[in-house]
């Protein structure tokens, strides 16, 4: 490693503040009610403010939520 | 794509000029603001998709780019002066640590008018196929402004927008690439496809909010700006994209057009993420001088759709 050229941080999970998980070379996730969903994007969002109107993924919703 | 339709003295020479390219001559001043702004579109357009029309050897061409570096030139200080005079660039520069939240907090201060709102509820089919027409400007070569900025990056930044435009270009399956998707949607509602169809029909505050977009994104010292506008175009995608497949299917419109704006709720969703924090937070991290073109470009993007927005409804209103 060197200080110009370093090893970046490259996590496969980021929580957003307020915000929701992304979630990087995941194949399949399972929501709350046991559904199996394919991934088929590099990344994606989960949900966590469970108000998304296309759960598990994140639609936005949390950003019209008062925190 | 054919050459548009010339709206002045300005364009009647661009378009001549273009069609055969032995003439010389100088050109004339612009005679409107129209005249100005689908001249600097079909310029632009030369480094896009070009016309069939036109001589491909015409974006090169000396003359024809000093006509280009003016009417930007006239476009960068119009959009500057407007910065310059908003709330947003009063506040103090950033950090670069800050500019994430810095976006966040101009999305959040956007008092535009919604046409996802008015679509939602009280558009009527002949405004929202009004609308999309509109619209297809830009989403028929949607991402391919921001994609000449990819080189132009540092590397957190690069692969971050790799990542963002991998998915706007169908993650690699062209069935899935969001242009494409907007040219089904627009071929099953009953309008025309083919790129650049509705140029012709666009007025100036959408020519003018394309012509930001590929300025930005066509000149590496505005990268900064580029970036920016691309985070607040997908901060502000989202929810109003939600809006428009409820508003398309209250009009029967559902199909591969509601599919357009369905993929762009949970795909900009992550997006905008992906835009803040790994593209425009670490560019800003590793080039500080960005930090505020990052934050210009931002509100420059929500501005001249707040603009578009305006100029809609009020073409709608004069019609009730």
């Amino acid at each position: 490693m060197s200080d110009d050229h370093p090893d970046f941080d490259h996590p496969d999970v980021v929580l957003v503040p307020h915000g929701p998980m992304l979630l990087r070379g995941a194949e399949s996730v399972q929501d709350l009610e046991g559904t199996v969903h394919a991934v088929d994007r590099p990344v994606v969002a989960l949900c966590r403010c469970e108000k998304s109107s296309r759960l598990p993924w994140c639609d936005g919703t949390h950003k019209v939520i008062p925190r | 794509m054919r050459l548009p339709k010339p709206r002045g003295g300005l364009s009647e020479w661009l378009v001549a000029r273009l069609g055969e390219p032995g003439l010389t001559g100088s050109a004339p001043g612009a005679d409107s603001w129209d005249d100005e702004s689908i001249s600097l579109w079909t310029l632009h357009e030369l480094s896009f998709r070009g016309f069939e029309d036109a001589d491909d050897r015409a974006e090169w061409d000396p003359d024809l780019l000093g006509v280009r570096r003016d009417l930007e030139t006239a476009l960068e200080e119009r959009l500057r002066a407007r910065w310059s005079a908003s709330d947003a660039s009063a506040a103090a520069a950033p950090s670069p640590a800050e500019v994430p939240s810095a976006l966040e907090a101009i999305v959040a201060a956007d008092d535009g008018p919604s046409l996802a709102d008015r679509v939602r509820r009280h558009a009527d089919r002949d405004q929202v196929l009004e609308l999309l027409r509109q619209r297809s400007v830009y989403h028929l070569k949607e991402s391919d402004p921001s994609a000449f900025v990819v080189p132009r990056l540092p590397v957190r930044a690069k692969a971050a927008l790799m990542a963002l435009q991998f998915d706007e270009y169908g993650d690699g399956d062209p069935n899935r690439l969001h242009s494409h998707l907007f040219a089904r949607g627009l071929e099953a509602v009953g309008l025309r496809a083919e790129y650049g169809a509705y140029v012709d029909d666009a007025i100036p505050e959408n020519l003018e909010m394309n012509n930001a977009g590929s300025l930005l994104g066509l000149h590496r010292r505005l990268r900064g700006a580029a970036m920016g506008h691309l985070a607040a175009f997908e901060m502000t995608s989202s929810l109003p994209s939600r809006k428009m497949v409820q508003g398309l299917e209250r009009l029967g419109l559902d199909g591969p057009m509601s599919a357009y704006y369905d993929e762009h709720v949970e795909a900009d969703a992550i997006h905008e993420h992906l835009a803040a924090r790994d593209i425009c937070g670490t560019l800003a991290e590793d080039e500080p001088d960005q930090a505020v073109e990052i934050l210009f470009g931002a509100w420059t993007c929500l501005d001249v759709e707040a603009r578009f927005a305006t100029a809609m409804l009020g073409v709608w209103e004069e019609q009730s």
